[in-house]
């Protein structure tokens, strides 16, 4: 899998090879071929937005079994703060987060909490002086990947501190190594995690840096041992550490504010953000300092991996927001953190749209594209497998598809030929003429004596 | 094959805010397909798109006219509008003669000309009052190393 491990993939049985994910898809990665969705490898960014419209749940996310936490001797769970939103009001937090240790955790430490660091970071990078405006919120993976493949003038806007999970681990880690005498090698980290991007940002990386995450759980495949085991979990421990700002972040919205600025704008929803960047890109922004932009509408908390409806989780993560708000003890002085973090590389534009490395070849493929584009019909209908006429024309160009992939060039093609053949049986060898003549004769008769009947009649 | 030449033609509807900004948006995608590089696409898409803008509300509409080769992007804004009786006061920054109407839906700030200047290469303004409009826009370009990788669909 090398360099292109991609969470989201494609379930071969139940995948129909219908148009919906094709058609959803905002790189036009997908394609339909032999009956199944496949993937572009170096297009997908890994949005979720196809697990979401598939109506056969062909499309999943490859996350981590449960039974990765195994081989570690010290296993430590870093949860999302969209998890508390999972789980009806009456449980609260840190009873919660107290259940992690009755499935099999030693310790549990709140990405929530990560996500102050990176605020308290995120802060000072605005304040700062020679950084490039607006700067982009990095905590969405599929953003940050959206950015790579379609708005290149985009990458030196970028927030390059690790994410509020990377940050976690690493502090944790650390800590734990150091309290408990361990080998960090001895130490897993597991993120709970509402999404397919985060997986793939844990198993490859932007630019190889290492992810300090051992393993990636989803939400979904661990709510139910939680839910079984939350009756008995006591509060024995303040797991709860974070404070409302770091909660929040679940939220669309929730880390703009936290940086505490009027000049933020939060958008969320892949085809939104998409619309957002544009405007960054050809300078139609103005008076705003930060962008906070998540790929799934409703923030994490509307992430592919989740099991709760996202309004409904949005009422219960406000609870708990305003539980943390409330409480005194969770007023958080930051302590003094040793980890770096700050991206010690960048991300590299990918131009997966371009047609040909050589310039005179890609300008040919383009004329030819124009060419065929014009001649298809425009329906976007997707029953080529392509998302769209264009789509297909370009698929063409490269070599990926045929004009008769679609089903109206086709029909046009197969009246032609049937045109041609009747033509073709019109016409008669010369030795052949008088036995058709004869023919001619006597379908003459014939009509002399139908017309003779019908006077009769 | 360094001849070659692409040449593209776009209507430019009038007075129409909704479809404004569709020419340089399609320009703009075929520049990433052919691979120039973003800094350059950037600027040709931006001029072109205040051009764009500035036909359709100051000149009634026109034509877009499009020429690419191996160096050099051309772009060609055409309208039959009422010319710009003041071509050194439209350069200033903030100046406007849009309306207000065409203001309150955020246009006309009086940034469209001079940013056409700060992006292009070369800037051709020809214009007469009462027959209308033509702008030149040279943007010269360099492509992008990174390589194209499509592998086989997975």
């Amino acid at each position: 899998m090398g360099n292109y491990f991609h969470s989201v993939t494609l379930d071969e049985e139940k995948c129909r090879g219908c148009t919906n994910c094709i058609k959803r898809c905002p790189t036009e990665a997908i394609r339909v071929r032999k009956g199944k969705a496949r993937i572009i490898n170096e297009r997908c960014i890994d949005c979720g937005e196809c697990i979401r419209i598939c109506p056969y749940h062909a499309k999943m996310a490859i996350t981590d079994d449960f039974s990765c936490i195994k081989p570690f001797k010290y296993r430590i769970a870093i949860p999302a703060p969209t998890l508390y939103s999972q789980f009806k009001p009456e449980y609260n937090r840190n009873k919660l987060l107290n259940a992690f240790k009755l499935i099999g955790f030693d310790d549990v430490y709140e990405v929530a909490r990560g996500a102050e660091f990176v605020t308290e970071a995120t802060k000072s990078l605005i304040a700062g002086e020679g950084i490039k405006k607006p700067l982009i919120s990095s905590a969405c993976p599929a953003v940050v990947r959206l950015i790579q493949v379609r708005f290149p003038n985009l990458i030196d806007n970028l927030v390059k501190l690790e994410s509020p999970m990377e940050v976690s681990a690493k502090i944790i880690k650390r800590k734990t190594a150091v309290l408990k005498g361990l080998e960090p090698s001895d130490i897993g980290v597991f993120f709970i995690t509402p999404c397919a991007a985060k997986v793939t940002s844990v198993k490859a990386p932007y630019e190889n840096q290492k992810s300090s995450v051992d393993g990636v759980i989803s939400i979904r495949d661990i709510y139910l041992k939680l839910l079984s085991r939350l009756d008995q979990a006591e509060e024995t421990e303040q797991l709860a550490q974070a404070g409302y700002e770091g909660i929040r972040w679940a939220n669309s919205g929730g880390e703009g504010l936290a940086i505490g600025t009027d000049k933020f704008l939060a958008v969320d929803g892949i085809h939104n953000v998409i619309t957002i960047l544009e405007a960054i890109e050809n300078d139609k922004l103005e008076g705003v300092d930060f962008i906070e932009a998540l790929s799934c509408a409703g923030g994490c908390l509307g992430g592919p991996l989740t099991v709760e409806n996202v309004y409904v989780a949005k009422t219960r993560l406000k609870k708990h927001i305003d539980e943390a708000r409330a409480n005194t003890y969770q007023n958080p002085v930051l302590e003094k953190f040793e980890e770096d973090i700050v991206w010690t590389g960048n991300i590299v534009y990918k131009p997966v749209m371009k047609l040909d490395d050589d310039f005179g070849i890609a300008m040919k493929k383009l004329e030819d594209l124009e060419h065929i584009n014009d001649e298809l019909p425009g329906l976007d209908c997707g029953a080529c497998g392509a998302p769209s006429c264009r789509a297909l024309a370009e698929d063409i160009v490269r070599g990926i598809a045929n004009e008769t992939d679609c089903i109206f060039k086709l029909r046009e093609k197969v009246r032609d030929l049937a045109a041609q053949m009747m033509e073709l049986e019109s016409k008669i060898p010369p030795v052949m003429d008088k036995v058709r003549d004869k023919d001619k004769d006597k379908d003459k008769d014939k009509d002399k004596d139908k017309d003779k009947d019908k006077d009769k009649s | 094959m360094g001849d070659r030449l692409l040449k593209l033609d776009y209507g430019i509807p009038a007075r129409d805010l909704a479809c404004a900004g569709e020419a340089s948006s399609n320009v703009k995608k075929l520049l990433v397909q052919l691979g120039i590089n973003p800094v350059f696409i950037k600027k040709a898409a931006v001029s072109m798109y205040e051009a764009e803008i500035n036909a359709v509300i100051h000149g009634g509409g026109g034509s877009a006219h499009i020429e690419i080769d191996h160096e050099k992007v051309q772009i060609y804004i055409s309208d039959k509008g009422p010319g710009i009786p003041n071509l050194e006061l439209a350069m200033q920054e903030g100046y406007s003669t849009a309306s207000d109407e065409i203001r309150e839906m955020g246009f006309g700030a009086g940034m469209g000309l001079p940013n056409i200047k700060r992006y292009a290469d070369v800037l051709d303004i020809k214009t007469e009052v009462g027959k209308g409009t033509t702008l030149t826009i040279v943007i010269y370009f360099e492509r992008t190393d990174a390589p194209s990788k499509i592998t086989e669909l997975i």
